[in-house]
């Protein structure tokens, strides 16, 4: 059945974007992504313009950290102070990465500027991770409990305060960078950024692993929210019939990659993740190194 | 989706020796939710008040021509071993969409010199003047390339079939990703490549209901719209929680 997006101006067939929804929500529900980074370039392969597909990921991920951070809250799992820290970063972050993506826009590099992005931060959190998940299955199968060091250069920073439910006392600058970085991302990749700032909070701020994704979850309502109204109100590119036909397919496939998630390893499930992220990065970096078929490109014209 | 011919013949005032009569199968055409592009028939008469001539043959040309927009082609170019957006040619006025059906190839039909006065041949109907590039053609040439290839520009030589050189007709395909506006149809009677008389109308293209408001919403209170996407989005998340907890129980 094809629908007519209203916003994005084509013509897309309703089930290709259920599915691409419901496999994109069951590999965010196996690894606890929100799965924007997969699910913009998909958007963009499928056809939708470059603009929409950013702002209209942007609405899809409130939807999916919403229903995630639901199940958090139950569990206790959240360091609001924390999240709020990075939320204020976040937002900064936003409103730049907006302002960076409309002058980039003027420029005819925007599609350049996203695709760059991609490529550097898949193939470092994608490098990174893989490395580190191998170490542990090594581990795992040698028997060495791994040694945390306690202190580092985070430590001698100022405005320390104590963020209770992480058991952390740190200065609240480093938290305010990560936001503000993740803010940017998140407005110029269309994407939450918690494949950036998961391992981020885990290894840069030495949050315990079991709060880092409820209160990176929190704060992505925020950042996406507020990044889902800067596009729909500056460049009217939030596409609501887009983003309800994704939603619907990616609600449920979250439930069921949960349950896929639930049966296999982490080690497993994070070395797997990392190859995922490598494969996007790859075909990406593909693209912008192999001569394309079409050296011509058509943006609107005038003075934008 | 064509229907029924209804032919309307029998107009007064006679000017020209051969006139066009001309008929639609619609004259709007409604893009709603499940829009997946539409055939417009374009059919008419050539009215006559004298012998056919029988020293040339008539010729039709049907254009269809969507609302002329800017465009920026830009083309990609290696620097530092990726392939980067470099140069940029800005194209005055190009329609969105455009047709152009004839009885016989368009070398047969029409003279330079009428394509020019009329812009009736794709590149014609193009315009770019504010040229900063040495090669200004390889930009217009890509982007009817580009359009070309998504079914927007159309050259249809020898589409339209004309029967006893009175009756004609041809089908333009629209395709579904079509931009709104007016859009202009002419249709050209032609005699040895010079152009005999010229009939315009033209075809209505709109959103309508639940694509219209939604597209209005967005353009004219984008904060509204805005939260209304944050609203849906809050509400499915929750729903979603809340109909799989219920399962687990």
């Amino acid at each position: 059945m094809q629908i007519y997006l209203p916003i994005a101006e084509v013509s897309v067939n309703a089930f290709l974007l259920l599915g691409l929804g419901g496999i994109v929500g069951i590999l965010s529900g196996m690894f606890g992504v929100g799965g924007g980074f997969l699910m913009t370039p998909l958007l963009f392969f499928i056809g939708i313009p470059p603009a929409v597909a950013v702002a209209t990921e942007a609405n899809q991920i409130v939807a999916s950290s919403f229903s995630g951070v639901l199940a958090h809250f139950r569990r206790k799992t959240v360091d609001l102070k924390m999240g709020t820290v990075l939320m204020l970063g976040g937002l900064v972050g936003a409103a730049l990465g907006v302002f960076i993506f409309n002058y980039l826009k003027s420029l005819g590099q925007v599609d350049l500027l996203v695709k760059l992005c991609y490529v550097v931060f898949l193939g470092v959190v994608g490098g990174l991770m893989f490395i580190e998940s191998w170490r542990a299955i090594r581990r795992s199968k040698a028997n060495i409990v791994p040694t945390r060091k306690k202190h580092g250069w985070i430590h001698v920073l100022p405005f320390k305060t104590k963020f209770r439910v992480s058991g952390l006392y740190i200065s609240v600058l480093p938290p305010l960078a990560v936001g503000v970085v993740v803010g940017i991302l998140a407005a110029i990749m269309g994407v939450g950024g918690g494949f950036i700032m998961v391992p981020a909070m885990i290894y840069l701020l030495g949050m315990p692993t079991k709060v880092v994704v409820g209160t990176s979850l929190f704060q992505i309502i925020f950042v996406t929210a507020f990044t889902t109204m800067l596009h729909a109100t500056t460049n009217y590119t939030v596409d609501i019939a887009l983003a309800v036909l994704l939603l619907v397919g990616g609600v449920i496939g979250a439930q069921i990659g949960t349950r896929i998630g639930v049966k296999m390893k982490a080690e497993q499930l994070r070395i797997l993740l990392a190859l995922m992220v490598l494969a996007v990065c790859g075909k990406l970096a593909f693209d912008l190194l192999v001569q394309p078929s079409e050296l011509y490109s058509l943006g609107a014209g005038g003075h934008e | 989706m064509i229907r029924a011919l209804i032919m309307m013949l029998c107009l007064a005032a006679p000017a020209a020796a051969e006139e066009v009569v001309l008929g639609l199968s619609r004259d709007s055409v409604a893009i709603t939710a499940t829009f997946d592009g539409d055939d417009i028939l374009v059919f008419g008469a050539v009215k006559r008040e004298d012998m056919i001539p029988s020293d040339s043959n008539l010729e039709v040309i049907i254009t269809v021509s969507g609302p002329d927009q800017p465009v920026t082609v830009r083309r990609k170019d290696q620097r530092l071993g990726i392939w980067v957006n470099t140069e940029a040619v800005e194209v005055d006025a190009a329609p969105s969409f455009y047709a152009v059906a004839t009885t016989s190839p368009m070398a047969n039909v029409l003279s330079d010199v009428e394509d020019l006065r009329h812009h009736i041949t794709i590149p014609r109907a193009i315009r770019s003047v504010g040229a900063t590039v040495d090669d200004t053609a390889s930009f217009t040439q890509a982007l009817i390339r580009i359009r070309a290839g998504q079914q927007l520009y159309q050259t249809l030589e020898g589409q339209v079939s004309l029967e006893e050189d009175t009756l004609f007709s041809t089908a333009i395909e629209l395709p579904a990703n079509l931009t709104e506006g007016d859009y202009s149809t002419r249709i050209f009677l032609t005699r040895d490549g010079a152009v005999i008389d010229v009939y315009e109308t033209k075809i209505d293209v709109a959103k309508v209901g639940l694509e219209r408001w939604l597209y209005n919403l967005a353009h004219e209170n984008a904060f509204l719209y805005g939260l209304m996407s944050l609203f849906i989005a809050i509400v499915a998340g929750w729903g979603a929680s809340a109909i799989f907890q219920a399962f687990r129980r």
